[in-house]
């Protein structure tokens, strides 16, 4: 039991993160309707956006409070990254809206490779170790629990509240959900779609740099390369919870992070990322638009 | 209030102005992107910690270089193209006249003289300009050259239009024999036209033939059928580890295993299939890019049969029907044989007509099949899912079918690859490889053969080509690795091909059954279906 509410804390850490990556995917799914590939490498860029940040602080003053010095670092990444999407948005995806749907898509892996080559040129091939920064663990009851946890499982908390009332009670949240029912319409009423839209990508990637700090926290090391599997599982993660839906993403963020915890708990870790996939292939067999989705209607 | 007519004529107005302000644009988001990035670098220091590296003049070079580059495209640049168009527009010539300009007569005559004279002074360049002055004068050749031959397709361009698909096939076949022919005349001698031509046929040609081979296998099922398939890879998988492992350890030859390779791809691309038949779309398309991750880490974890990620060596060679062999050891070697001396490049250039043949054989195949019932019913499924199954098409074999014969050409590839390279890790097998091979159909325009095989001698000779750049180590320093370049640019020039032309290079899609005339069906006004 205890070994079991062990990997329970696990799979939720796991999972806040991709439950924040995986918002991203879905807001810009549902509001212009493709895969933007390129938001796990948005993940990644904000990581060492945090890391570069976590080296100036260090080397400029020598205690900072850990607690403002990742807030510090959330900031910076979160403005970083949304300058990088919003640039993105409006180099490789405005162009081609309203062009045929695979277009979007081709740009979108194609910026997916010049990120993450980018920061593989400036920054170098290596692992990026860094000391640990929060290393408080609490027992209860032969349970432990790391402060870094607490830390991830708050945040996410915090941010999802504040998330969600961005998206429900004001007037932006109903200019998006205008845009993400019908753009054409939406414009006519005096919405300003490109805005709009230019928006949505700001705050995915805003969440996506939280997740990126996040996980420089808890796992200590970034690389290049790290953009993909989490940006893959978290994709993953907003189909399982059908594409275009919030409450959907973070679900489906959990689902990957239980499977993966208690996978590699009770099964073999090396198949952990087998068994997300397969999952999310059994799950799609019965409920072809995911848990939350909503069924597309078929018109002719 | 101006009343504007058109941009063009808003962009000549007043560019100055509007140059200024674009460029200090343009400079404060590159100083935002790049202040962490390029400003500084994380270095490691010989304990081992991570330390920051300070590089403020490069950042500052990059910033002053967009800011004057968009102040001159807005100042100049716009205006310029603004003023063709409304001249074109004025004079009722066409756009077409722009290329017209490009290529005049007496341009390509300067080419021509610069190509002979620096030519003619190959063997002094270095003696007269010294070596860096000399990198540049052979780049400028290189340029002379690309400019001529562009010209002569250009001038000839009805003629090639009209036959290219013979004329492509021919200079296909003639490619090694010409290089061998060049670089013996170059070097002198048949051996080292042999030796030399190692490189030109393996890293561009087979390297090129084989991402044909996959785009038009892959074609199949995003262009024929419309099936957005992000793990195509995993049938390449398939086949290679088929001939690697049936090969090694049971010794069969590769015209059985051939076959066989092909026969078990399309088995997994039917079992994939099975799953995926109600998914639409993007869910499709992530179902396929876990199914290519699955296989991936499959082959990578099961250590007793795959050998991990260490991979599988000694996969033997390819013979020639068993009656000539390019092992050396062996009594029937090419050169016992046929009496010429040894050399590598003879594997090599047999290979190359190898994947030749595939390649042929996929096209053949896919424009058979188009003409074929089942073909057909791919471009119905691929206009409309609906109106197709109300029709009586049954979507179930339609959609298998495309999965099986697209995943059988994957994995006739793949057993290419791996007798190709003699040895087969999961490294070749990753996303990255799904990715390049969806672009390069959708770049070709999809559905295209010709525009797709065009779309990989771009994409693939493009980044092969820049291994070849060492003259740019004598412009940044010994320290500049172009090879390090190459996938940010292939990420860079996908982005800006796409954006281009977002129909591909050969954008239209031509139905192939017709009703009397044959009605292009105009790709800007189609909308693309779902699924």
């Amino acid at each position: 039991m205890q070994y079991f509410v062990q990997q329970l804390i696990n799979g939720l850490t796991l999972g806040s993160i991709y439950g924040l990556i995986a918002i991203g995917y879905t807001m810009v799914y549902g509001i212009i309707g493709m895969i933007n590939f390129a938001h796990g490498d948005i993940f990644m860029v904000g990581a060492f956006a945090a890391l570069i940040v976590f080296l100036i602080l260090g080397a400029m003053f020598y205690s900072v409070p850990i607690v403002i010095a990742l807030l510090i670092m959330m900031i910076v990444a979160m403005l970083l990254t949304s300058l990088y999407n919003w640039t993105i948005e409006k180099v490789a995806y405005r162009p081609l809206r309203g062009s045929f749907r695979l277009a979007p898509l081709i740009t979108a892996i194609g910026m997916s490779i010049v990120l993450s080559n980018f920061v593989q040129v400036t920054q170098g091939p290596r692992n990026k170790p860094v000391p640990p920064m929060v290393s408080k663990v609490y027992t209860i009851d032969g349970i432990s629990v790391s402060l870094k946890q607490i830390i991830i499982v708050l945040v996410t908390i915090v941010l999802l509240a504040l998330f969600w009332y961005l998206v429900n009670k004001t007037s932006l949240g109903r200019a998006q959900r205008a845009c993400e029912q019908d753009q054409k319409m939406a414009a006519l009423l005096g919405v300003d779609v490109d805005r709009t839209i230019s928006i949505t990508f700001i705050m995915g990637a805003a969440l996506a740099a939280v997740a990126g700090t996040l996980f420089l926290m808890y796992y200590g090391v970034v690389v290049f390369s790290d953009g993909f599997t989490p940006g893959v599982k978290a994709f993953t993660a907003a189909v399982l919870g059908g594409i275009g839906s919030l409450p959907g993403a973070v679900l489906g963020g959990l689902m990957i992070g239980f499977i993966e915890s208690m996978w590699s708990a009770y099964f073999s870790i090396d198949y952990k990322d087998v068994a997300a996939f397969s999952i999310l292939a059994i799950v799609l067999i019965f409920l072809p638009s995911g848990i939350l989705g909503r069924p597309e209607v078929e018109k002719v | 209030m101006a009343v504007t007519v058109s941009p063009e004529r808003d962009i000549v107005a007043n560019p100055i102005q509007r140059a200024i302000r674009e460029a200090l644009y343009a400079g404060a988001i590159v100083l935002g992107l790049f202040v962490l990035f390029i400003g500084l670098k994380t270095d490691q220091n010989i304990s081992n910690e991570l330390i920051l590296v300070q590089r403020w003049g490069l950042l500052a070079v990059l910033m002053i270089a967009t800011m004057v580059g968009r102040f001159l495209y807005v100042a100049y640049g716009q205006p310029f193209l603004a003023k063709q168009k409304i001249a074109d527009v004025a004079t009722g010539l066409l756009p077409a006249s722009v290329a017209t300009r490009f290529f005049r007569l007496p341009y390509f005559i300067a080419a021509i003289a610069i190509v002979a004279v620096l030519v003619l002074l190959a063997g002094s360049l270095d003696g007269l300009l010294g070596p860096a002055l000399a990198g540049y004068a052979r780049f400028v050749r290189a340029l002379a050259i690309i400019y001529a031959l562009a010209w002569v397709i250009y001038y000839f361009r009805a003629f090639i239009l009209a036959h290219f698909s013979g004329l492509g096939i021919t200079a296909l076949a003639l490619y090694p024999i010409v290089v061998v022919l060049v670089l013996a005349l170059y070097t002198g001698s048949m051996v080292g036209g042999f030796q030399g031509s190692l490189k030109w046929v393996d890293n561009f040609g087979i390297q090129i033939l084989i991402y044909v081979m996959l785009a038009w296998g892959l074609n199949i099922v995003v262009g024929l059928a419309g099936l957005l398939d992000l793990g195509y890879v995993a049938f390449y998988a398939v086949g290679a580890y088929a001939y690697a492992l049936l090969g090694t350890h049971f010794g069969l030859s590769f015209w059985i295993l051939l076959p066989a390779a092909g026969a078990m791809a399309a088995f997994w691309g039917v079992m994939l299939g099975f799953p995926v038949l109600r998914l639409r779309g993007d869910y499709l398309a992530i179902v396929t890019l876990a199914f290519g991750e699955i296989i991936r880490l499959v082959i990578i974890n099961w250590r007793e049969v795959t050998n991990g990620s260490a991979g599988i060596s000694g996969i033997p060679k390819v013979s020639f029907f068993g009656l000539i062999s390019f092992n050396v050891s062996d009594p029937n070697y090419i050169s016992k044989v046929l009496g010429i001396a040894q050399s590598g490049a003879y594997y090599k250039i047999f290979l190359y007509y190898l994947i030749l043949g595939l390649c042929l054989l996929t096209a053949f195949v896919t424009i058979r099949l188009r003409r074929m019932p089942v073909g057909r019913a791919w471009e119905a499924l691929r206009e409309d899912e609906i109106a197709c199954r109300s029709l009586g098409i049954n979507t179930t074999t339609t959609k298998l079918t495309a999965f099986a014969t697209g995943a059988m050409f994957g994995g006739f590839a793949g057993s290419f690859f791996a007798a190709r390279q003699g040895f087969v890790s999961p490294e070749s097998f990753i996303f990255l490889e799904s990715a390049i091979i969806l672009a390069i159909v959708v770049l070709g325009g999809m559905g295209s053969l010709v525009g797709i095989a065009v779309a990989a001698m771009v994409m693939i000779g493009g980044t092969e080509a820049l291994r070849e750049l060492d003259f740019l180590k004598q412009v940044f320093g010994p320290d500049f690795t172009p090879e390090l370049y190459r996938m940010l640019l292939f990420g860079i020039a996908m982005v800006i091909v796409m954006v281009w032309k977002p129909r591909g290079f050969v954008g239209s899609r031509e139905p192939t059954a017709f009703l009397k005339i044959r009605r292009a069906v105009s790709g800007s006004f189609t909308k693309e279906g779902h699924g």
